[in-house]
């Protein structure tokens, strides 16, 4: 593409979004001709660009945003919020427009004649204005209600338009006796009226007012003048932090505040390089600092510690120059939550604090869509409406709050909402309704657990949960991409009073601190995130410190119970008789923290802490999700991350389904089940009578499908679930039993057990879900049967233990035999 | 007229294998390696090539063969894939050959096991036959599942 059409883009995009914060900023702050200016400026400069490059539609619909602007920047027409709207409709319209240039070099096939229009009818109020001056006086009762002092202007135009914005109508008690004025004659009157404090007569005659439906009601309020000292307040802080984080960024446009250009553009990409040569240079700086340790020669050691230096020097800088300030993720949301606000007649306010906390680029994309979920979700269903709201003694208009900091090399954000919080004791019920927890489970957890439960993945998709006060929508979808990045979640929330989600990041993902282990000769990186503090237990006595609850082991920590999990052991690391064994007879326990769990890694040995460069794991390998990725150690051989989550669910510390079991569970517990164990178990029923149960650790979710959405694929139902096909199994077919067919006259819905294997999910279609239960696994009647592992009693019933791998097989089975002719069949 | 391409040629347990030179990365002596738990056998471990990690397919275990006799070390033929670049270890490289199209066949109908899945068919040359490896399935893991390790323990 043309260099200048590419920069063209760039820029105009860059401004574009600055250009939405902007806007809505405005809007409580329409007497500021900074901000007026800079928006003018902005869309000036569009439209300029597109002249000059040629791009005629994109220059008309500029065009006629700036006119507006113009009128609005000489004080001529006011801003109303149907004027705001139509300029970021505006601010859509260009953008859609610049997507296109992007695309085929050519600003589409659309060219807004309607939004055109309303930019051109916007206009209007100018004339009306001019005309209306003439009569100055104020009714008396209209000063005597003291009618918002700042609300005059725009009502006095809303009188002379074309269409009268209900809105700001309906917020003045007696709109039609008040004649219409310009400012300074509106301050005259007011004066000599003296029912008006002076300090408001001023704010008057600062020009043209504020009109928002939001503000009225909050300045009807007695308390006005503290508030908008603290709205100021607000304003300048945010201001102050934009002006810290221009000079700091590359990726600030040079023109976003006054300080002189001393920014340049840099390609991401070349960024990313910087990035991955430094990461080498660590490593080799590790592997020089390595050989330096054993040998004592000053002619090698002053350069290589001098070395060592340069390179965390060089690594911090460039990894700050892929920091961005959380703003640029911020700064969408007062369009956001003003978008939502509108659209379900709500008045809420937005609050930012911390906008200048720097992270990584990459993070910032991670977290952007999270993020936006969250606050999208606390206007719709957090905050009430202004009535209910004014009912329960708030006022009308609702605050949610961001906030932004580092503590302790993560970054903590923070959105609490005044809403109406989270009633957890209806998340409990749909949670036990959903299967999710067994009601011995729910009468353990504590309030926060509780709450913790809407990030459950079953929790959220079947319409049937979505009313649940709404929240829980999609928030799994929160928590994985969080995870995705090593962050955490957490919610809080009291009924009646609001919600706040705190989630923590690391500040950086390609160069984490981490601590090295060797386990069966082997050397494994555990980041330090996750890392909680290290135990070593001497050999005294050592292995009486470690209790068995069960056959699980466990020590007590400080009083508490610490599951334990052997590395080696939940790696199934043969040792390797070539490598010596580290003779040490104490116990060595990392103790990690997953979720909000807390679990002790025991380990052979604990060589160091080290800067580690991530790297990912080939594709082909994606599916172990035990491992983060790999490094290079400085004796530049590889060794594994471990990811401490997926760790933890494969020990069943933290269930892949996240239920909270009561107690860890033992690792081999699959195999050895004649001895009997505790495990939990889905009940389930197939046909019309078999009861079965399925090991809840298998089971990835439980999903309620309409039938409408079985679809067939070859020989085979399938459906799309989660952007992937996925085969339904009818396990009463595979079985032979009676039942569970997908008919037409039968229930509208399957339930479905999904069953995740390799990545790739498979349904099983069951005609009941029945029950959680915690049970003690003794198999008493082993069976021949394909597919069932025995029989047990369970709640006084006799059960099947279905064995899924077996059904899964001979499902797949069939499906092989039913498609390849017989002569074809490859013998082993 | 028939064209000609160039292959790689290895040697697997006697066998002449070969891949299109235009897959090959590079070829490098033995590198130490790092075992991945939890993975199947034919993930022999992770290579450090230059500060890019690469994973490293043993062929022989691939196609069912013994392991090479301890002390004998492998070879790395690093070959690209769609999912960036993965080690194949061979016994020994051989010489880089131009055939002729025309001498190709496929696989005969008696080949069975995995050493079929992973040929794609045979070119025949004066003294030997050359089996062309189709590297993709070669280095398709298949069901890298959490329970993969259950049964193997």
């Amino acid at each position: 593409m043309d260099d200048l059409i590419n920069d063209f883009l760039v820029e105009s995009i860059e401004n574009l979004d600055r250009l939405d914060s902007e806007l809505v900023k405005l809007e409580s702050d329409p007497h500021s001709q900074e901000l007026l200016s800079s928006i003018f400026r902005t869309i000036h400069t569009i439209k300029g660009s597109c002249g000059f490059l040629g791009f005629s539609k994109l220059e008309k619909v500029a065009h006629a945003g700036e006119s507006l602007l113009s009128l609005l920047r000489d004080g001529k027409v006011s801003l109303v919020p149907e004027l705001t709207s139509g300029l970021l409709s505006m601010v859509d319209a260009i953008r859609t427009m610049l997507e296109a240039i992007r695309e085929t070099e050519q600003d589409g096939k659309e060219s807004y004649p309607e939004l055109i229009e309303t930019l051109k009818r916007l206009q209007q109020p100018a004339l009306g204005t001019g005309e209306a001056i003439a009569s100055p006086v104020l009714p008396p009762e209209t000063a005597t209600n003291k009618i918002p002092d700042l609300g005059i202007t725009p009502e006095l135009h809303a009188n002379h338009q074309e269409s009268p914005l209900p809105e700001s109508i309906s917020a003045t008690p007696s709109d039609s006796v008040i004649p219409a004025m310009e400012g300074g004659e509106a301050n005259s009157a007011l004066g000599t009226r003296g029912e008006i404090e002076t300090a408001k007569a001023a704010e008057a005659e600062e020009g043209s007012a504020r009109s928002r439906p939001e503000d009225h009601g909050q300045q009807n309020q007695p308390a006005n003048e503290g508030k908008r000292a603290s709205d100021i307040a607000a304003i300048t802080a945010a201001t102050a932090m934009e002006d810290n984080s221009s000079t700091a960024i590359v990726h600030d446009g040079p023109r976003s505040s006054n300080t002189p250009a001393e920014t340049i553009r840099v390609d991401v990409h070349l960024l990313d390089r910087l990035m991955n040569l430094v990461g080498e240079l660590v490593l080799t700086r590790n592997q020089i600092t390595q050989v330096c340790a054993r040998q004592i020669d000053p002619n090698l050691t002053t350069p290589a510690q001098q070395l060592n230096l340069l390179t965390s020097e060089l690594q911090e800088e460039v990894m700050k120059t892929r920091m961005q300030p959380i703003s640029v993720v911020f700064d969408k949301f007062p369009r956001v939550v003003r978008d939502v606000a509108m659209s379900c007649g709500k008045q809420v306010m937005i609050e930012m604090e911390g906008k200048d906390t720097e992270l990584d680029k990459s993070l910032l994309e991670a977290i952007k869509d999270p993020l936006t979920h969250i606050v999208r979700n606390s206007v719709d269903h957090g905050i009430e409406m202004p009535d209910q709201r004014a009912a329960r003694g708030k006022r009308p208009e609702g605050r949610i709050k961001l906030r932004a900091c580092h503590e302790g090399g993560q970054v903590l954000i923070e959105i609490s909402d005044d809403g109406a919080g989270i009633d957890s004791a209806r998340v409990k019920n749909k949670a036990l309704e959903r299967g999710l927890i067994t009601p011995q489970q729910a009468s353990h957890m504590g309030e926060r657990e509780l709450l913790n439960l809407i990030f459950l993945p079953g929790f959220s998709t079947a319409d049937k949960v979505t009313n649940l006060s709404g929240r829980g929508v999609g928030m799994d979808v929160v928590k994985t991409n969080i995870d995705r990045v090593n962050g955490s979640v957490d919610i809080q929330s009291s009924a009646g009073i609001g919600t706040t989600i705190k989630i923590k990041i690391p500040l950086t993902l390609a160069i984490v601190p981490a601590l090295v282990v060797i386990c069966a000769g082997e050397r494994f990186a555990i980041p330090q995130v996750s890392l909680s503090e290290l135990v070593r237990i001497e050999a005294e006595g050592g292995n009486s410190k470690i209790e068995f609850v069960h056959g699980v082991p466990v020590y007590r920590l400080r009083g508490r119970l610490l599951p334990l999990v052997y590395l080696k052991q939940a790696l199934r690391l043969e040792r390797d008789p070539e490598k010596a064994e580290p003779l040490s007879t104490a116990t060595t326990i990392v103790v990690l923290q997953a979720d909000d769990r807390q679990f002790g890694l025991v380990v052979d040995e604990i060589i160091d802490t080290e800067e580690i460069v991530v790297k990912p794991l080939g594709k082909k390998l994606k599916g172990v999700n035990i491992f983060a990725g790999a490094t290079i150690m400085g004796d530049g051989r590889v060794a594994l991350i471990i990811d401490v989550l997926g760790l933890a669910q494969r020990a069943n510390i933290v269930s892949e389904s996240r239920t909270r079991s009561v107690t860890a569970h033992e690792q081999s517990s699959a195999t050895d089940e004649h001895k009997g164990n505790r495990q939990v178990l889905l009940l389930i029923q197939v046909g019309l009578h078999g009861r079965m149960a399925i090991p809840l650790s298998l089971v990835a979710r439980l999903e309620v499908f309409s039938i409408s959405s079985v679809e067939r694929a070859g020989f085979q139902d399938v459906m799309q679930y989660r952007g992937e096909i996925m085969p339904l199994i009818r396990v009463a077919e595979i079985l032979q039993i009676g039942g569970g067919e997908i008919s037409e006259d039968g229930p509208k819905t399957i339930e479905v057990v999904v069953y995740s294997q390799n990545g790739r999910s498979v349904g099983l279609v069951v005609d009941r879900i029945l029950d959680i239960v915690d049970e003690n696994v003794v198999i008493q009647n082993p069976s021949r049967r394909e597919g069932i592992k025995g029989s047990m009693v369970i709640q006084s019933c006799v059960t099947d233990l279905l064995d899924i791998p077996a059904v899964v097989r001979a499902a797949q089975g069939n499906l092989i035999e039913e498609h390849v002719p017989e002569g074809e069949l490859v013998s082993a | 007229m028939s064209s000609t391409q160039q292959f790689c040629t290895f040697f697997l347990d006697g066998h002449v294998f070969g891949v299109q030179v235009e897959q090959v990365r590079e070829v490098i002596l033995y590198q130490e390696m790092t075992r991945v738990p939890m993975v199947p056998p034919v993930v022999r471990g992770l290579i450090n090539l230059r500060g890019q990690i690469i994973t490293a397919v043993d062929l022989r275990r691939r196609l069912g063969m013994s392991d090479l006799p301890k002390g004998e070390l492998p070879m790395n033929v690093v070959v690209r894939t769609d999912d960036g670049a993965i080690s194949l270890l061979v016994d020994e490289i051989g010489d880089v050959i131009e055939v002729q199209d025309d001498t190709f066949e496929p696989p005969p109908e008696t080949l069975r096991g995995p050493t079929r899945e992973v040929v794609r068919g045979v070119h025949k040359l004066p003294d030997k036959l050359l089996l062309v490896l189709d590297i993709d399935r070669a280095v398709d893991l298949g069901d890298l599942t959490v329970n993969l390790g259950e049964k193997r323990a």
